[in-house]
């Protein structure tokens, strides 16, 4: 009923102009979202910051500074600084450029997870039942043990494969990943054993359709949206996770700034320096934000009956 | 649908003894010690002895099986013997917190109110809010309503409880003098005036909770609609002549449910896991702060009944969801 | 809750006025109403005994009573006893291995029934009962009998001559449990007395009337309390749980609590929540201690599970050159200026408290980088490759793995120190731990404190009492942790002098004084100069009062809720 590959055999017929890409049509219609327009440029606005920021910047996230602790912001120190001196500005960029790399990763693999299992299970009757079981046992884990038992298997042998730095990255965006697949794959499932039973899909089956055509072709790009929520929810949660495993030591060490641990440190400070905790908090809202709108504009251009008006 | 449900039950118990084992060797592998809250001046060989007296000297297996004759033969015995007033769990060693030294099945039912009465209504007030929130925003996508609720869910779901939390306590219980900050726990609900006071040191923990249940359930129920929306059945039911309202409340919402069922079962078994964060701001002692020190305090009886009484549940709601789906949609079936 | 308060108030002033008496503290039992505590960890059981945590002990205590307590000075005071033993007055026998204790006369317990010798005597079997697992064994370390001649004497027997004989039933880690209400919980049945553990019988100013472990516990005035006009409050609301920001909070800004235990807080935050009018924070020092641990085996992980932190030395940290001016390059009094405030102060002793033991020595204050500095060079520890971080005199470089537990006082401290380090030549590598992993004796997990997988650690650490002679021992040779002792072990930084352990010998068998303490001092000196640990400050106990709560002095010896009896309400 709605596939886009259903047009390209008419499309292909009109040889006077010359073939579009598919791709080019989304981008068309993404450019009519303003909100997602506008999310785009701030995500942009975001990852330029928190890469090139700290190259421009003269502060060092890491450096004390002890006279100049406490300060509101100035000229030298536009977000003020903190408890110790160190430069919140600095801070703000060092730390967003883990929060942002975690929450991404984090985020795309356990939607990548999820949505793996989540599609096998609902269209493969016969991995419905372990698929689901095992979905079960995980959920039911209890998270800080499992996170304990991970750094204490892994984290050496990271560290010495890839480095400290690379390993406890890796390390902690395994862990949220495989924590959090879970609901994904639970939503995509429901949606799938909804689906697979419509007519389009039955016809499509019915013309002999491999079911990795139909998977592809006309169940995912149908189940979009339930992703496109679960990816935006997501990222707020994996740099919200981010920030408590760094709070309990399995996570980066504790000089390192994150966006989840400058606002977990400044909530004591919440009525004498409320600055220190606003800047955190807005860097995580917009940024989720952002990809929120990002992913309507997105969700809106991949969708054929709405990109055709 | 009945069939399928039996046989998803009886499959459910070797799961649910399959997960028991693999919680069990999970907190086993785990580091951690009984004794790590226990002063440093205590020495270490007194602190062995203590490992000791707590059974830790056995072996694995050992334990393990003790632990499922406790839970699934004592523990059931004690429930009937206060349900009928039979003495079948007389003399049986029961389910034994190594923290408080007393049973933890009765620790558990001591939190269940405030558990239930916080976490519980807080999830049924977002729930409640999160429906009508997401059929709007979808049905007039884009409008200034739409706008505003996508913003303030995602910022409502991107700044975490340990900081809304304390900062409704600081606007609340500091600057205004409303609110209590600490929750009352033994408070009884007999009169009018108890029932103010029980209100009102359920309003903050409520409101910070729901906000995240909120944000989350009415993203999902927006994209449903927003898929179910532009389907044909849609115009079709219009063209029959039905008022917008049956179309839209009737049709349109029982087939976006799925995706939300989905994830209202999946928050249900949370419920009773507690919120932890936010129990411990406000003090609640619900059960995440049950779970959340017994873990702390690597009190693994504890950790480990409340972990499979969470599992029971997940698997008991997913089961239920699975249920729903062949309510909401007859095409779904099982087998 | 400004109703709430006016409410208290209100009753306050009721009670003066019906009152007899004209001052605040004096009149009858219970006239005050209600009192309010709030302990951030949340107490599981009352009993010391089943449990070493300070929250179990200091909830106990206001049941549960010892013969003897430590005051605010941490002299000793007789509490049920009618005196304190000693040689001169004939309560300690001249050869030290026996102490006679006197019970006051007409002691009830709160089911009215007498305090007898018995009861203390069964106090001393339920403790070191092989099966009980108590956690308060070493008190009654060395007791070979407890006699009872008659219903008010106790006497204690020690396998040899005791110096210190105050061990067993003195301060809040051991006090006396009713014979009749225990006598079925020995040995392996004490954990499954419940009720008993939970309702202790005691001769204490309060009794629980609902006891919820890990949450709150309701108690009440105790009907046979010796002392009639005593307690001034009928009920004690003693709420568990949340965080020391809160529990502060609670106290100082909102007046909901009247008391608020251990308020570990950074000292700007502390003086915000001041500014709230409510209550006021209250400090005491005893012998807590912040330190950096030096690691003298070598921490490298390619040794091996069975040699790292186990064979000797460490690749330079057991030079003088290098410790030293790793503590020179430290300024303390910065450290306690942003961690404790009021709650803190510079140290360069291990036993920092009581001033008799404590060497008073300050030289360590002195934060000098270029003197540290200068003493490297010159011990040859110089940045041959010119990268920033200096090299040892064979080509290592000094590269330091600094870890500690999860807290934010002492990240801040980590990330201090780390730059003073950096200054100093030094390439560090900061690693937090949650605590019930760091603290945790697990001898599977490469974290813990004693396992020392790490170049330097920092933690706090204390003793009991006022006597330093066991927490003095952690410097003995063959208390290392190690394989062969799976990793237990009290010596953490693997310190080890045969002239250390010799003189430790000379203090357990000196009863004098004064000799006692000059031992104590030099042992305390020796191992500070000969690379033990770095001590930074000496950590007082703050906790906060309301303004309208009397009578609180607050104990860092004993259990802070000692004088719980003696606490009222002051008209505002």
């Amino acid at each position: 009923m709605t596939d886009p590959a259903a047009n390209a055999p008419a499309e292909a017929l009109v040889t006077a102009r010359p073939p579009r890409n598919q791709w080019l049509d989304v981008w068309d219609q993404f450019k009519t979202h303003r909100g997602a327009l506008f999310g785009l440029a701030f995500f942009v606005f975001i990852i330029l910051m928190v890469t090139v920021g700290p190259l421009l910047w003269t502060y060092d996230a890491t450096f004390i500074d002890i006279r100049a602790r406490n300060q509101g912001p100035s000229l030298a120190h536009p977000m003020g600084t903190d408890q110790l001196g160190r430069d919140m500005f600095a801070r703000m960029m060092a730390g967003g450029r883990v929060s942002v790399a975690v929450g991404l990763t984090a985020m795309a693999l356990a939607l990548m997870l999820g949505t793996f299992v989540g599609v096998v299970a609902g269209f493969f009757r016969k991995f419905d039942g372990p698929l689901m079981r095992l979905t079960d046992l995980f959920l039911a884990l209890p998270l800080l043990p499992l996170l304990l038992v991970g750094v204490l298997l892994f984290r050496e042998r990271l560290n010495g494969l890839f480095g400290p730095e690379l390993g406890i990255f890796i390390l902690i965006v395994t862990g949220i990943g495989i924590t959090s697949w879970m609901p994904t794959a639970r939503i995509v499932r429901g949606d799938v054993l909804a689906l697979k039973e419509r007519e389009f899909v039955l016809a499509a089956r019915s013309i002999g359709t491999p079911p990795r055509r139909l998977i592809s072709r006309h169940i995912l790009p149908n189940i979009l949206s339930p992703i496109m929520v679960s990816a935006t929810l997501g990222i707020a949660t994996a740099i919200i996770t981010e920030s408590a495993l760094s709070f309990l030591g399995l996570g980066f060490p504790p000089d390192f700034p994150t966006w989840g641990r400058l606002l977990f440190d400044a909530t004591d400070y919440l009525q004498q320096y409320p600055g220190r905790v606003i800047w955190p908090g807005l860097a995580i809202s917009f940024t989720v934000l952002s990809v929120n709108f990002i992913g309507d504009g997105l969700r809106d251009a991949l969708d054929p009956r709405i990109r055709g008006r | 649908m009945l069939t399928f449900a039996i046989r998803r039950l009886l499959i459910s118990i070797p799961t649910l003894l399959f997960i028991s084992l693999v919680i069990f060797l999970l907190l086993e592998l785990a580091p951690g010690d009984p004794m790590a809250q226990v002063p440093l001046t205590v020495p270490d060989e007194v602190k062995q002895k203590m490992r000791l007296a707590l059974g830790l000297g056995e072996p694995v297996p050992v334990r393990f099986v003790k632990w499922m004759y406790q839970f699934f033969v004592v523990e059931p015995s004690v429930f009937i013997d206060w349900l009928f007033g039979t003495s079948l769990s007389e003399g049986q060693q029961r389910v034994i917190s190594w923290q408080t030294r007393s049973p933890v099945m009765d620790i558990v039912v001591q939190r269940m109110p405030q558990t239930l009465w916080v976490v519980g209504l807080a999830y049924v007030v977002g729930v409640l809010i999160a429906l009508p929130i997401g059929i709007i925003s979808a049905y007039k996508q884009y409008s200034i309503f739409d706008q505003a609720g996508t913003f303030v869910s995602m910022i409502g779901f991107s700044v975490p409880p340990f900081f809304t939390g304390v900062l409704v306590i600081v606007i609340f219980s500091i600057q205004l003098g409303w609110l209590p900050s600490i929750y009352d726990t033994t408070h009884v609900v007999n009169d009018w005036d108890s029932f103010v006071v029980q209100f009102k040191q359920m309003i903050m923990p409520v409101m910070v909770l729901a906000l995240q249940t909120t944000a989350q359930i009415s993203r999902f129920m927006r994209a449903s609609m927003l898929d179910n929306l532009n389907q044909d059945y849609v115009r079709t039911a219009r063209a029959k002549g039905l008022s917008e309202s049956v179309v839209v409340m009737v049709h349109v919402v029982r087939n976006s449910m799925i995706p939300v069922v989905t994830v209202i079962a999946l928050g249900v078994p949370a419920i009773f896991g507690g919120a932890i964060i936010t129990e411990q701001i406000f003090k609640v002692n619900g059960i995440g702060q049950l779970l959340i020190t017994a873990i702390q305090a690597n009190d693994l009886p504890m950790v480990q009944t409340i972990t499979f009484i969470f599992a029971v549940l997940i698997v008991v709601f997913n089961l239920i969801a699975d249920v729903l789906y062949g309510i909401l949609d007859p095409r779904i079936r099982y087998d | 809750m400004k109703t709430k308060h006016a409410l208290m108030g209100a009753v306050a002033t009721v009670a003066l006025a019906t009152s007899a008496f004209g001052a605040a503290h004096e009149g009858e039992r219970g006239r005050d109403g209600e009192v309010r505590i709030l302990y951030w960890q949340a107490p599981s059981i009352m009993t010391p005994y089943l449990s070493g945590g300070t929250k179990d002990i200091e909830a106990a205590s206001l049941v549960i009573e010892p013969l003897a307590r430590y005051d605010t000075e941490g002299n000793l005071t007789p509490w049920l006893a009618t005196e304190i033993p000693t040689v001169a007055n004939g309560g300690v026998s001249e050869d030290l291995t026996q102490i006679t204790w006197k019970l006051q006369e007409g002691l009830l317990w709160s089911d009215g029934t007498p305090v007898t010798s018995e009861d203390v005597k069964f106090t001393w079997e339920y403790c070191t009962n092989p099966d009980g697992g108590c956690a308060q064994l070493t008190k009654f370390g060395g007791v070979t009998a407890v006699d009872t001649p008659d219903e008010l004497t106790v006497v204690v027997t020690f396998d040899g001559p005791t110096p210190f004989p105050y061990g067993p039933f003195v301060g809040g880690q051991s006090p006396i449990i009713q014979k009749a209400q225990f006598a079925d919980c020995v040995g392996a049945q004490a954990s499954s007395c419940t009720e008993e553990n939970f309702n202790p019988i005691g001769t204490g100013p309060f009794v629980v009337t609902d006891f919820r472990p890990n949450d709150v516990i309701t108690l009440e005035a105790n009907p046979n309390y010796r002392d009639p006009s005593k307690p001034a409050f009928q009920t004690v609301t003693f709420k568990g749980g949340g965080d020391a920001a809160a529990a502060g909070r609670a106290v100082m800004e909102t007046g909901e609590y009247d008391y608020a235990w251990n308020l570990q807080l950074a000292p700007d935050v502390i003086a915000q929540m001041q500014s709230g009018g409510m209550g006021v924070p209250v400090a005491g020092f005893g012998p807590l201690m912040e330190r950096i641990m030096l690691n003298n085996t070598n921490p490298d992980p390619s040794l091996g599970p069975d040699e790292r932190s186990v064979i000797r030395p460490h690749p330079f940290l057991g030079d003088p050159a290098v410790y030293k001016a790793l503590s020179m390059a430290i300024d303390r009094e910065l450290l306690v200026e942003v961690g404790y405030g009021e709650a803190g102060r510079v140290t360069c002793d291990w036993v920092p408290a009581p001033a008799v033991y404590a060497t008073g020595d300050l030289s360590c204050a002195n934060f000098d980088m270029e003197a540290a500095k200068a003493m490297l060079e010159e011990a040859g520890y110089v940045d041959s490759d010119g990268d920033g971080v200096r090299e040892t005199p064979d080509g290592m470089p000094m590269s330091i793995l600094y870890q500690t537990s999860t807290n934010a006082v002492r990240q801040d401290f980590q990330a201090l120190i780390k730059q003073w380090w950096n200054e100093l030549g030094l390439e560090v590598e900061l690693r937090n731990i949650d605590s019930s992993v760091f603290f945790g004796g697990d001898p599977g997990s490469p974290d813990t404190f004693q396992k020392f997988y790490a170049d330097v650690e920092m933690y706090a650490n204390t003793f009991d009492g006022t006597d330093p002679q066991a927490y003095l021992g952690n410097g003995l040779c063959d208390k290392a942790p190690r394989p062969a002792t799976q990793w237990q072990g009290e010596n953490i930084s693997r310190f080890c002098s045969e002239e250390f352990d010799a003189l430790h010998a000379e203090l357990t068998k000196t009863a004098d004084i004064d000799e006692r303490a000059r031992i104590a001092k030099e042992l305390n000196a020796m191992a500070v100069n000969e690379g033990s640990m770095i001590p930074l400050v000496h950590r007082g106990r703050l906790s906060a009062h309301s303004n309208s709560l009397g009578g609180v002095a607050l104990n860092v010896w004993d259990s802070e809720l000692w004088n719980v009896a003696d606490w009222h309400r002051i008209a505002e």
